[in-house]
């Protein structure tokens, strides 16, 4: 059967091109694979080559033509024992060319909250009995337990093994699991968390520690790219059950490259899960939770906070559902959100706040990706006013994201503005009054909500 | 051609992993069926890219697509000699890999038209397809990303004491990535079973591997970590085989890793739409007329009195399937809409994420 040579493209937008020169002529012999003819664009040159074996039987466009659409005939190929005679009755017939499905224009009828929306377990509830001990060994417990429970999970980074941490997060790691599970790498972020995701790919459970999630952005091709991307271009097929833990944000007086919060870059991409404790229980639970996950989960961790002794429930067994926000303190003039360290300073500012007459409600939000909105909503339609906290800069922050859920969601139940308190927008300077004014402080943050309250106050 | 650098990094002693079941000595020699087992899969890749440039051409296939035309016997004489469980992961121009890993034609194509019954359901395309159950990691689209996951892989072979070696691929334009010789510290630092195939087509894109690497060759790349590498002719399958047996026995047996540089060439652009003026006409010629490894492979398959009847019966297979594969890839429907949002991320105490998943 005669087989229609068509006019390729040599990209998606060419609609049309110049068939610059045959290097067959009617008649000659072709193997598939030969080139017969050069087609030119503006952009590029391309050859066409014969996809099936047989005679050149007719050129049907003349070299130099100008203008041959794309997918028209331009020769006609005969096979073995086909005559040219039969070219002109047989072509019409053979034109074996399966028209495409027109690709469906309807829009996606789910919607992605519909779509997002997942069951996040009940926190859990103590049984009583509480040991105070500091955020740094709550999380060295937590990867411990989860250590003894599933021999997949190893630790992996920086210092985190003889030195046992380069802020002693992992001390006794290696003592207890030995250097084939708690493994010091050399410095080379890309490297190492590169390897950390093909072992998540091959069903191990990586724990990578970066000294700072500084130096993360040395790797974050691999989590973005690789990590975060591969389950949805794998069709399902690819999870990658892996944790990316370190201390982020500003620690004291180590200036612009060794102080930066990157909880709103992380949050902005789907495939990833965020998280940012307070407390050492829920460092922890929630840490617990991470490797536990069967997505990569990016653990923001703050190396001032490593110090800090809170009481932590002493249950066998005690995780924290990722994507559930704790309302620490409640109120009802103001709601004021924030995470990691910032909790601190809210609670304390809500303190200072009471004795002014005005009643602060304050949402530790523990995990960024998936924000639990639901509850932000709810107690801003108690408190109709919202203060978001946090360390990092402003724009596209985490806090301007809060801003646009609750007035998607709660508009008309504010009764101001809401007010961010953030890390100034300037990289981070080394002088001690300074960094003092470019970081986030409690007066910062009574002042905001003393100006949201005062200033809307009887409105 | 094939030249050894010799490793001078003294070994340390360690527990080799158990042994390999039926592992192929360096030396044995190919049968007949394994040779045309080698010459059907290369000519499967062939007229599968040939076909899947056409539909390019006709506007059914998008993007980027990276045809692997003239590279075939590097895949094709590795997986050869490759065992269960061997991982295999690569970068963009990944056609011929899946195939040689016994991948589907028609999920692979259905991918390539941006199908449902494409191997990632239509969401990943030419460079992004995957299968747990033939150990193919990808197809990564990020020039040298897949090196340190080829030694994630490498690692968790160790880390499971299992005799399995990660294969994996990656261009001459991907070993100026600083990642890649992050990877090659780290593999032999922990003596990883990990293999590096350096397919060396001679152009990064429109670049001549010689306007683009410092260096006498690619094989030697490793040296400085003391990873030995060899210098192979990849346009002959039987090299590639001999070659590969031999490195997959290195890394296998505990020795760390090993890396090979195929000397082989793409006859088509780096993409769809190239130029082609980095190069002549006359050299793509040549190498297509005096090194194709099919044709090569042909040679000798006529020496040893195949009949012309069994290659017929071959390619008429071969054709049929990239046929079926085509009309399959054509009349798969597009992902339904609600796809859009699906495998963003695993529900929790859904389904597993691992190997079992």
């Amino acid at each position: 059967m005669a087989i229609e040579i068509l006019m390729p493209a040599l990209s998606p937008t060419m609609e049309e091109g110049t068939l610059a020169k045959w290097l067959v002529a009617e008649g000659a012999e072709v193997r598939s694979g030969d080139v017969i003819a050069e087609i030119e664009t503006d952009k590029a040159t391309m050859e066409v080559e014969a996809l099936d074996d047989g005679t050149i039987g007719k050129i049907l466009i003349a070299a130099g033509t100008e203008g041959v659409k794309v997918n028209s005939p331009i020769a006609v190929l005969l096979e073995e024992g086909e005559s040219a005679d039969a070219v002109a009755s047989a072509a019409p017939a053979a034109a074996p060319v399966t028209e495409m499905v027109a690709p469906a224009a309807k829009a996606a009828s789910a919607t992605p909250a519909a779509a997002a929306a997942e069951a996040v377990a009940a926190e859990p509830v103590a049984s009583g009995d509480a040991v105070e001990i500091t955020v740094r060994e709550a999380l060295r417990d937590a990867m411990a337990e989860e250590m003894r429970a599933d021999d997949r999970v190893f630790v992996m980074g920086e210092e985190v093994a003889e030195y046992q941490g380069a802020y002693k997060v992992t001390q006794g790691l290696l003592a207890e699991f030995g250097a084939k599970r708690v493994i010091d790498t050399p410095i080379t972020e890309q490297g190492f968390a590169g390897l950390g995701v093909g072992a998540a790919f091959g069903d191990l459970r990586p724990v990578i520690e970066f000294m700072t999630f500084n130096f993360a952005m040395q790797a974050i091709d691999q989590i973005i790219n690789s990590a975060a991307k591969t389950l949805y271009m794998s069709g399902g097929q690819m999870g990658c059950p892996i944790v990316f833990r370190g201390p982020n944000g500003a620690a004291s007086r180590v200036a612009a490259q060794h102080s930066q919060c990157y909880a709103s870059w992380y949050a902005h991409c789907p495939g990833l899960k965020v998280v940012s404790p307070w407390s050492a229980a829920d460092a922890k639970g929630l840490l617990k939770a991470a490797i536990r996950d069967p997505n990569p989960v990016i653990f923001l961790e703050n190396e001032v906070m490593y110090g800090q002794s809170f009481e932590v429930p002493t249950d066998d067994d005690w995780v924290v559902p990722i994507g559930r926000a704790n309302v620490l303190r409640e109120g009802s003039d103001v709601t004021i959100t924030a995470f990691s360290i910032m909790v601190g300073r809210a609670l304390e500012a809500a303190d200072r706040l009471a004795e002014q007459g005005i009643s602060a409600e304050v949402i530790d939000l523990r995990t960024i990706r998936p924000l639990d909105t639901d509850t932000i909503v709810n107690s801003v339609k108690k408190t109709s006013r919202l203060i978001t906290c946090e360390e990092g800069f402003p724009f596209a922050g985490v806090g301007s994201e809060i801003a646009m859920q609750v007035m998607e969601q709660a508009f008309d139940w504010l009764d101001a503005p809401v007010a961010r308190v953030t890390g100034k927008d300037v990289p981070m300077p080394y002088a001690a009054n300074l960094e003092a004014m470019a970081l986030p402080q409690i007066d910062d943050i009574l002042a905001s909500a003393i100006a949201t309250c005062e200033g809307f106050r009887g409105a | 051609m094939a030249e050894t650098v010799k490793a001078t990094r003294k070994r340390k002693p360690g527990r080799p992993p158990k042994a390999a079941s039926g592992a192929t000595a360096a030396n044995d020699l190919p049968t007949q069926d394994d040779l045309v087992a080698m010459y059907r899969d290369m000519l499967l890749i062939r007229r599968f890219e040939e076909k899947a440039g056409q539909l390019y051409g006709m506007g059914q296939i998008g993007g980027f697509c990276h045809l692997y035309i003239g590279q075939e016997a590097v895949v094709v004489g590795l997986q050869s000699v490759s065992k269960p469980g061997d991982t295999v992961v690569t970068s963009y121009r990944d056609h011929g890999h899946m195939l040689a890993c016994g991948m589907d034609a028609d999920g692979v194509m259905a991918e390539l038209t941006g199908r449902e019954g494409g191997y990632s359901r239509g969401k990943g395309g030419s460079m992004h397809m995957f299968s747990r159950e033939k150990n193919f990691f990808g197809g990564h689209g990020i020039v040298g990303a897949q090196v340190p996951i080829g030694c994630g892989l490498a690692f968790s072979h160790k880390y499971r004491d299992e005799a399995n070696v990660c294969l994996t691929y990656l261009g001459d334009g991907a070993v100026n990535q600083g990642q890649v010789y992050e990877s090659f510290n780290m593999a032999a630092l922990w003596d990883l079973p990990v293999l590096f195939v350096i397919e060396n087509n001679q152009y990064g894109m429109g670049t001549a591997v010689t306007r683009a690497a410092a260096g006498r060759s690619l094989a030697e790349r490793g040296a400085a970590y003391g990873i030995p590498g060899r210098q192979v002719d990849g346009m002959d399958v039987l090299a590639v085989r001999k070659a590969g047996a031999e490195a997959l026995e290195h890394c296998r047996t505990g020795k760390g890793p090993y890396i090979l540089e195929m000397k082989t060439y793409r006859y088509r652009g780096h993409s769809m739409s190239d130029p082609a003026k980095y190069r002549t006409r006359e050299e793509v010629d040549a190498m297509r007329k005096q090194h194709d490894p099919i044709d090569q492979l042909r040679e000798v398959l006529h020496k040893q009195n195949v009949t012309e009847d069994r290659l017929k019966d071959i390619d008429a297979d071969v054709k049929a399937i990239v046929l079926r594969a085509t009309e399959f890839a054509q009349t798969s429907p597009e992902p339904d809409p609600s796809e859009l949002f699906t495998d963003i991320l695993i529900p929790v105490g859904g389904r597993g994420a691992g190997m079992e998943g």
